[in-house]
């Protein structure tokens, strides 16, 4: 069913503690296209999704068993340098996390880090991004004043191209929506359509109307497991299994 | 019922202002009486030859407290040299490279430092210290010291204030959020590019606000500096020479020397500078961290 898998999980288990998240996972996200991840709170899709940029990483008491190929690189190899992994994927979280500077260097942030220090080149590239999320016409006469005193819907946008700048191939959204009101929600889910030819889209979402508008492919996550995957019309609207029957019901009413 | 509840309410808030006034005063009361106190000296001296004069003869009632200013200034600038990389490259140690293990191992230990007595880092600078400026580090640069100097004074005072500073600086950085640390890290930076330009930048002020701490800890710190810096009432020209900082004269000669005219309003007039310098010190940082704030939001 699916040609080409960006990013393939096999047999991916994590354990946080004495708890076990994450249950032999096993889970191919297609190259471009948007593909979400569905389930009720705690379910452990959140942790999926960090799981695909070695996010967990950092976490105390955290044991990741299994495989993560992307572009058919294990991630979780020991060898691995993972700078280089998260430079392909752009991360948009819950809420806005804009970085402690300007908007400018906020943009600018993921190329500097990476060595790029053309003042001419930055420019360009933060201009470039930030039509891209719709935010240069609000923000360029104050390119330099601090991200944060954007609202937070500007801020989630500018999130959005700052994760873009570093080109990346994938982009992580973590309910990326859940903190902001319907018009910046509309903007973000429109960013998406638009975004979905370029780049593979991964998105933790709880909305379900949202899962249907914006992504071609669904993963029904439920205490840990993956119980179905599909294509989005199917899962939704005539599911398999029977949890996931319970789970979208009130979607179809 | 119902106003019975208020009128407690109205009560206790009134209660709690009074308690606040209350230990507000304290410091007002301790500016004011040192401040009488020290009349009678600042009435026989200018203010001009108190803070800048050299000449300490109590006997001829010459009293310059510049050496004693200069040798706080050394030994607490010393101090804060010592202990500032020191603690902070321990804190981004301890709260974003090491294991949780290591950390739950580590931080009791250095709050315990903490917890140790001035007098027993006085006795381990006399019997470590001392010796090894003297043998080891002082002949490379000088002739002679017995090493009784305002570098003991600023090793063994950055030691004390070291904890102070790690466990501070810690709790800043456990208030960033981690999220903001996934951003960073997100873009492919590393996790020192996260922890200088991210973590270090979003906790400024608490830095900020822990070093001034610290140094005025360190500008007050008595008894252990005592010990070690050698107390000897002259301007110190290199690390190996002695000084005498304000709070070991007090502590020396008060209640000692009183037979000798103006020397108790002398002792209490280098209180009063002690409290002004560790005041001024305070309201300058206070000034510079608002400028900050308020060109940064």
């Amino acid at each position: 069913m699916i040609i080409q898998p960006h990013i393939s999980i096999q047999n991916l288990n994590v354990h946080i503690g004495e708890n076990h998240i994450l249950k032999n996972i096993n889970l191919d996200i297609p190259d471009k296209k948007v593909t979400s991840l569905i389930g009720p709170s705690g379910c452990g899709k959140t942790t999926l999704l960090k799981t695909m940029n070695r996010l967990l990483d950092r976490q105390n008491d955290v044991r990741v068993n299994g495989k993560v190929l992307v572009d058919g690189e294990n991630i979780y190899d020991p060898k691995v340098e993972v700078t280089h992994i998260r430079k392909k994927m752009g991360l948009l979280s819950q809420r806005p996390f804009p970085l402690p500077m300007n908007i400018y260097d906020n943009i600018a942030y993921g190329q500097r880090v990476h060595g790029n220090n053309s003042k001419k080149e930055l420019d360009e590239i933060v201009e470039k991004y930030l039509r891209g999320v719709n935010l240069w016409d609000e923000v360029k006469d104050r390119l330099k004043s601090p991200a944060t005193r954007l609202s937070i819907g500007q801020q989630q946008r500018l999130c959005l191209a700052r994760g873009l700048a570093i080109e990346p191939e994938i982009i992580l959204g973590d309910e990326p929506t859940s903190a902001l009101d319907p018009i910046s929600t509309q903007a973000i889910e429109e960013l998406f359509m638009q975004l979905k030819d370029k780049y593979t889209i991964v998105l933790v979402t709880h909305i379900l109307r949202q899962a249907r508008r914006v992504s071609d492919y669904i993963g029904f996550v439920y205490m840990g497991e993956i119980i179905e995957f599909g294509p989005t019309e199917e899962v939704l609207l005539n599911p398999k299994e029977k949890l996931t029957k319970d789970y979208v019901k009130g979607f179809l009413v | 019922m119902k106003n019975i509840r208020l009128l407690k309410d109205q009560f206790i808030s009134k209660i709690f202002l009074v308690l606040t006034l209350l230990s507000i005063s304290t410091v007002v009361l301790i500016a004011l009486g040192l401040f009488y106190k020290s009349i009678p000296i600042l009435n026989s001296t200018s203010l001009y030859n108190l803070l800048f004069s050299s000449e300490w003869k109590p006997f001829k009632e010459a009293f310059g407290f510049y050496p004693f200013i200069v040798g706080t200034l050394w030994v607490t600038a010393i101090a804060i040299i010592i202990a500032l990389p020191l603690s902070m490259l321990t804190a981004i140690y301890l709260s974003e490279y090491a294991h949780i293990r290591v950390r739950k191992l580590v931080l009791p230990l250095i709050e315990l430092l903490s917890g140790i007595p001035p007098v027993l880092y006085g006795v381990w600078g006399v019997l470590v210290i001392i010796p090894l400026i003297q043998d080891k580090i002082a002949p490379h640069f000088v002739e002679f010291t017995t090493g009784y100097s305002v570098l003991a004074g600023g090793i063994v005072l950055a030691i004390m204030i070291f904890p102070l500073i790690i466990s501070i600086v810690i709790e800043v950085f456990d208030n960033v959020p981690q999220d903001l640390r996934n951003a960073s890290l997100s873009l492919g930076a590393t996790q020192w590019q996260t922890v200088k330009k991210v973590v270090l930048r979003k906790s400024f002020d608490g830095i900020v606000a822990a070093v001034v701490l610290a140094i005025s800890r360190a500008f007050g710190e008595t008894i252990a500096v005592l010990m070690v810096c050698g107390n000897l009432a002259q301007v110190p020209h290199s690390l190996f020479d002695s000084a005498y900082p304000l709070p070991a004269l007090i502590a020396n000669n008060y209640g000692e020397m009183m037979s000798i005219p103006m020397y108790d309003s002398a002792l209490m007039f280098a209180a009063l500078l002690l409290f002004a310098i560790i005041f001024l010190f305070n309201a300058v940082s206070r000034i510079i961290l608002y400028r900050i704030e308020k060109r940064n939001n």
